[in-house]
């Protein structure tokens, strides 16, 4: 099984898992191995680690996509048949986009990229990053011209909040029916009757009136751009149960990874999304029988280095058991679904010549083992 | 200086999967043996401490897992109703939180889960706490979400204080933010891997605390440090022999031995690395155990005790 197999006909290839499971990194390996295919691909990172972005001639990112220099290819002895290119998700940039986009005019526009509550709110990079990073990847899909788009999902608290990023983003849009009962005396208070002048006495009591009225202000300056941005994060959402969709789910054997990648598994089961396969990297390598090497060992290198060699033998033995199990627990969820592991390598990865490394065990067509 | 752990509330940070928890934990168990009273607050619905306790099932209340020490699981919806319930009679304040509106907009309002659950790390930390136990705990050990997100957290109370400018949030979001900033109060851990993007994001985090909140990182724990178990001579003798012998076990035991010795040898670099950027570093060693044991937490905090 290669990545290539999974990504057969697809458009969109996202990358999910748990933080520290070497997401990034996965990322950019799939999306070169897919571009050393023939394919021009893009892919969307968030923070990657300041080396890896060098190495992919990618210094100070903006919120454009830009194509790596095929002269770096070349340099690291790989041949690239295709392009790729790369971006790092501006989370503010984006969000700033969409308002750009929405509203009716410059007065609107301005009102809000001015309001207070948006600069706060769309600074604090929580909450929002997980629907700019899908928005911009609708984007992009939208404007066709990539072969395939690769997204590095930001680390989620846990993996809903990705998967419901688009509806939250709505919820709130649709929120903006409180600042109906956020000023008394306004139409708004005599439809909705006493109920909620009670509602607005209580939120007074807990948040102050100012606050109230700037978040009235705040709503009603959203005012007519909401259903238009509404009616954007429902397609924006369609998006990840495209038929040109696919989900890797990126996870290390270490339990809390698998945990999460098994619940995750469930959710675009329970969500109808559609799954390729699942990576695994960081395998410790060990030895499949508990054959005792002491002996050869100690007659190869003398009695205290042997030794020494045979107890950290076992060590990485003990450790790979560990991993296989953690394996094997998320292949029973998977049943005949593909899984790609990678094994532990002694060096950290951040350039191309460490990513043509990882794409020797994702694209080399070896079925995991175990 | 006031000692880390003589502070009210240590926030324990760091890049996804390098073992917050478990630093969290052993920081914990310092505490603990030293007569305090210590809670370990983890949020995002993750409860990983109890595991090795063998008290699973911690969830929004404040569990004893040994002696002196408690946990909780922080999520900011409980949060949210506890807090609301302060301040509103019963009544109102249900009548609030099953609002629709109200609800899709504290569920979707970007920094709102954040502001809740610091702010009932905060509330822990308190010596006359109105809520919950009611009893109050020398040190609360708050174990962070990851680096950017841990960020936003520790941003929250000031965005809200900004987004409010007066009133009752305003005083309380101040209150919070005011104790974070206070170095006799509250203590910053960031928990690193001897690894390039583990190093790279703890400096990277180091230096916004500082420009964005003028918080100093106390301390940098390395986790799962690599013993040196093989010198350059060592490596030098397997790489000879290595292919002399037809035993394929025999050959994947030499390999595994010079891997760990390039590993550690790489693990090494990246702490000095790291060293020449950040002076408070300690190291806490690999301990081969595949996952958090009672045992292994108990290693980690006699080596935290003599370096502390």
């Amino acid at each position: 099984m290669s990545v290539a197999d999974l990504l057969e006909g697809k458009r969109v290839c996202i990358c999910a898992g748990a933080g520290g499971v070497g997401k990034t990194t996965t990322s950019a390996a799939v999306a070169m191995g897919m571009a050393a295919r023939g394919l021009k691909v893009a892919v969307l990172t968030i923070d990657p680690a300041k080396r890896l972005a060098n190495s992919l001639g990618l210094p100070e990112l903006g919120n454009e996509e830009r194509m790596v220099d095929p002269e770096r290819f070349a340099e690291a002895g790989l041949e690239m048949r295709g392009e790729l290119w790369a971006m790092m998700l501006d989370a503010k940039r984006t969000w700033d986009e969409v308002i750009e986009r929405h509203a009716p005019d410059e007065k609107t526009r301005d009102a809000v990229l001015q309001n207070r509550i948006y600069q706060e709110l769309s600074n604090a990079v929580a909450g929002s990053t997980e629907y700019m990073a899908i928005e911009k990847l609708f984007e992009l899909h939208h404007e066709g011209r990539y072969d395939l788009l690769v997204l590095d999902t930001p680390p989620t608290r846990n993996a809903l909040e990705f998967l419901e990023a688009p509806e939250r983003l709505s919820r709130f849009v649709d929120s903006r029916s409180l600042s109906f009962f956020l000023k008394p005396g306004r139409l708004g208070m005599k439809v909705l009757g006493r109920g909620s002048g009670l509602l607005f006495g209580v939120m007074k009591r807990v948040t102050g009136i100012d606050l109230l009225a700037d978040l009235s202000e705040f709503f009603q300056s959203f005012g007519d751009m909401a259903s238009g941005i509404e009616e954007r994060a429902a397609r924006v959402g369609q998006l990840l149960g495209e038929r040109e969709t696919t989900f890797l789910l990126v996870t290390s054997p270490q339990r809390d990874a698998i945990d999460e990648a098994i619940f995750f598994r469930r959710r675009l089961r329970d969500r109808r999304l559609p799954f390729g396969g699942a990576i695994v990297n960081r395998m410790h390598e060990g030895a499949d029988a508990d054959a005792d090497v002491s002996d050869d060992l100690e007659a190869l290198l003398g009695d205290k280095l042997g030794r020494k060699v045979a107890r950290n033998f076992e060590d990485h033995h003990r450790l790979a058991e560990h991993d296989r199990a953690g394996v094997r627990r998320l292949m029973r969820e998977l049943g005949r679904e593909p899984l790609i592991a990678v094994p532990l390598l002694d060096e950290d990865v951040y350039d191309l010549e460490g990513l043509a490394e990882i794409d020797e065990y994702l694209f080399a067509g070896e079925f995991v083992q175990v | 200086m006031t000692l880390l752990l003589d502070r009210r509330l240590v926030v324990v940070t760091g890049k996804g999967g390098v073992g917050r928890t478990t630093v969290a934990g052993a920081l914990a168990l310092v505490a603990a043996r030293a007569g305090k009273r210590v809670i370990v607050a983890e949020v995002s619905q993750q409860e990983r401490l109890s595991r090795p306790f063998r008290r699973e099932g911690v969830g929004y209340s404040e569990t004893e897992l040994a002696e002196n020490l408690y946990a909780i699981s922080i999520d900011p919806e409980h949060a949210l109703e506890e807090y609301l319930g302060k301040q509103v009679p019963g009544l109102l304040s249900g009548a609030l939180l099953h609002n629709r509106i109200f609800e899709y907009f504290v569920a979707a309002a970007p920094g709102v889960r954040e502001l809740t659950t610091i702010g009932k790390a905060w509330e822990l930390s308190q010596h006359s706490r109105r809520y919950g136990s009611g009893d109050h705990y020398d040190l609360v050990i708050l174990d962070a979400p990851a680096s950017g997100q841990g960020l936003a957290m520790l941003h929250a109370p000031k965005t809200f204080a900004e987004i409010a400018r007066v009133g009752p949030i305003r005083r309380r979001a101040d209150g919070i933010d005011e104790f974070l900033r206070d170095p006799k109060r509250t203590g910053v851990v960031s928990v690193a891997l001897p690894q390039e993007m583990p190093v790279n994001e703890t400096i990277e985090f180091r230096e916004r605390l500082r420009d964005e909140m003028a918080i100093e990182t106390d301390l940098v724990v390395v986790n799962q440090l690599l013993p040196e178990r093989f010198t350059g001579e060592d490596a030098e003798r397997i790489e000879a022999v290595n292919g002399a012998h037809g035993s394929e076990e025999v050959a994947a035991a030499l390999r595994a031995a010079l891997s760990e010795h390039r590993r550690a040898k790489s693990q090494r670099a990246q702490l000095r690395r790291l060293r020449r950027e950040v002076d408070d570093v300690i190291t806490l060693p690999f301990l081969w155990d595949p996952e958090m044991t009672l045992e292994g937490l108990n290693r980690l905090a006699d080596d935290l005790e003599k370096k502390l």
